[in-house]
């Protein structure tokens, strides 16, 4: 590929053999790096992830991801609803009556949908594309009901920025970094 | 509204007086199962939460080759085939695919980050693919010199796509602004090593343009820095960017590197020339046509020789600061870890410390969000104070190299400056080129063996 220079050169000089050992070491520096990084073992990204334990539901995830439509969804943890006729997650606070109308949710933009399944339980689900991820119903359902709604990352949306914006702006400290394989923190029942 | 068939039930009234005390219980409590699992008869069967899964691995991988093969192709078309048009081409493609497809993240230039949190962090480990994308620039650079930001870096692609009318930047002034560069660098190290912040991500002027999106400031950055560049050749490449800083001490002495003049370089003028001291046919000819031909002033001219006096007076000056430097090191370390209250306060634990302690001491009134949480979770305010101390002295240590650094940075460029440099031939700063490659058709020699011109 790349001859080295023809020029006959008259032995080699001091500062040339001084700037190959340079040029050698950083060399053997980079490999030494990159041996030391590698013995931690990670193959595969990490992923930024919510602990809907620690989350308190501020709304910051809302209004610091750097996309326009954040990429943080609730999710609903099934197992954990109790399926109320009153959801404190659904319904705000004095609703005019326990309906669906509008003005009775919490939710700023309508993405919870209720559903009635038996008497007298009731079915809650999320419509990602008109969530927020503002938390108001996080926080009502924590606050009042069993806590099965809760905030998490969407990855089918998420740019897995190498500083998540989120994340600093998170009072907190919720955020993690999780592995690829398990990019989910989800609520379960049974847990305290 | 219907009142008459609505009687409102006793935990609805108990909920509409909870949700009143709703901001003083502000804080979500952990779970707690109050209403039982629902028993269903219909045999309704519960759904389980939706996981849509992230990126495949497999493309972290196809990233990580497209870096090697751009920075394989670059180094042939800087070093080999020399012509300006293709480099452009490739740096689009790069654009393309590093700004505008992967959305400038992960880059080179973040990655420092990614290396020392690992180094200083036992918890964190750095993915293969992010550990490629710093590594391999460095040790193209090593044997090719700054080939990365020719052609392969998105940040200098997009300025070199704006320069429309390049203004000559003064040394003096040039040198001067470079110190932001290891200023900023070292401040990068800083805040990634403690844990604190990654910066270069926080405030890289172009990211908001690759993702399309973004708040009034940073597009405000990027649109600055944008405008800066149609006059000012590259200026984050040349004045910010901290894996630049790394880029121009390898390039120094790399085993090739861009020349002006056909010639391959090995190691400087004086190696061209064969025992008698005449000139090969590609050599330089001081015809001065590629004075003026450098955007980012990193061409230097041949070295007029120095007189007596003039030899007098620099020995003088060197020996000067080369006393000058250890006091500049330590000084500027010394202020560096004076620092820490200030720079200590990018650490959220800092911060949280800093607000509970003025709560608790009754000088501040109301409470943030974060301070909330910090109660909710019942610590103690004495453990949380414990870790801002240790936060701070790690900040004190961190700002004596931090100050040190920058110390060192600026007296051995002093140093450099007052140098003596021999020099016949018109030259490629080593650690300035930015290999773009626009200089090669100023040369006749290049000319010459493009035929376009009769030897």
């Amino acid at each position: 590929m790349m001859a080295e220079n023809k020029a006959p050169q008259v032995g080699i000089s001091r500062r040339h053999f001084l700037r190959d050992s340079l040029w050698g070491t950083c060399l053997a520096g980079l490999g030494a790096l990159t041996g030391f990084v590698v013995s931690k073992r990670r193959k595969t990204n990490t992923l930024w992830q919510i602990d809907p334990y620690t989350c308190i539901a501020c709304g910051n995830c809302a209004t610091y991801c750097v996309l326009d439509k954040s990429a943080v969804k609730c999710t609903h943890a099934f197992s954990v609803c109790g399926y109320c006729r009153i959801c404190f997650g659904f319904f705000g606070p004095e609703p005019v009556d326990i309906t669906e109308g509008a003005e009775n949710q919490v939710c700023p933009t309508g993405a919870i949908k209720r559903r009635f399944v038996e008497d007298p339980y009731y079915e809650y689900t999320i419509d990602e594309s008109l969530c927020n991820g503002c938390g108001k119903c996080v926080k009502g359902c924590n606050t009042f009901g069993n806590g099965s709604l809760f905030l998490q990352v969407r990855h089918d949306r998420c740019l897995n920025c190498n500083e998540c914006s989120i994340a600093a702006a998170c009072p907190s400290g919720a955020y993690k970094r999780v592995p690829a394989e398990t990019p989910y923190l989800l609520k379960r029942a049974g847990h305290a | 509204m219907r009142r008459s068939s609505y009687i409102p039930s006793a935990p609805l009234r108990a909920g509409i007086i909870g949700i009143a005390l709703l901001p003083a219980l502000s804080i979500a409590a952990p779970a707690v199962q109050r209403f039982p699992p629902p028993e269903f008869e219909s045999g309704y069967e519960l759904p389980s939460p939706t996981t849509p899964q992230p990126r495949q691995d497999i493309y972290e991988y196809i990233d990580a080759a497209v870096l090697l093969a751009t920075l394989g192709v670059g180094a042939y078309l800087v070093l080999r085939k020399r012509s300006r048009p293709v480099i452009f081409a490739l740096a689009v493609f790069s654009l393309l695919y590093f700004g505008f497809w992967r959305k400038g993240c992960v880059c080179s230039v973040g990655a420092i980050q990614n290396i020392i949190l690992s180094i200083f962090d036992r918890s964190y480990a750095v993915p293969i693919v992010v550990l490629a994308f710093f590594l391999l620039p460095l040790i193209f650079t090593l044997f090719f010199g700054r080939i990365f930001c020719a052609g392969v870096c998105p940040l200098g692609a997009i300025q070199d796509l704006v320069l429309v009318q390049p203004v000559r930047v003064p040394n003096w002034l040039e040198s001067a602004l470079r110190l932001f560069a290891y200023v900023y660098l070292g401040a990068a190290i800083l805040f990634a090593a403690t844990g604190s912040a990654f910066i270069i991500c926080r405030y890289d002027p172009f990211v908001s343009f690759f993702r399309l999106s973004g708040n009034w400031n940073i597009l405000t950055l990027g649109g600055s820095v944008l405008l800066v560049s149609v006059f000012v050749g590259r200026p984050y490449c040349r004045f910010v960017c901290p894996y630049g800083v790394i880029l121009r001490q390898l390039s120094r002495i790399s085993k090739w590197n861009v020349t002006i003049t056909p010639a391959l370089s090995g190691y400087g003028s004086a190696f061209r020339r064969d025992e008698s001291g005449v000139e090969g046919p590609d050599e330089c000819v001081r015809c001065r046509l590629c004075e003026d031909s450098c955007p980012f002033g990193a061409i230097r001219e041949p070295t007029a020789d120095w007189t007596g006096r003039d030899y007098s007076i620099g020995k003088k000056r060197l020996v000067l600061l080369m006393v000058l430097l250890p006091v500049l090191t330590l000084s500027v370390g010394w202020a560096g870890s004076r620092l820490k209250n200030v720079t200590a306060r990018m650490h959220a634990t800092v911060r949280l410390a800093e607000r509970v302690y003025l709560e608790d001491a009754g000088k501040v009134e109301g409470t943030t969000n974060a301070s909330l949480a910090f109660r909710a979770t019942g610590r103690q305010p004495a453990q949380l104070y414990a870790e801002a101390s240790n936060i701070r002295a790690r900040f004190e240590l961190g700002g004596w190299f931090f100050g040190g650094f920058v110390g060192l940075v600026a007296g051995l460029k002093l140093i450099g400056l007052s140098r003596r440099v021999t020099r016949t031939d018109y030259e490629a700063d080593r650690a300035s080129c930015l290999a773009c490659g626009r200089c090669f058709e100023y040369c006749p020699r290049e000319r010459v063996r493009r035929k376009r011109v009769e030897n």
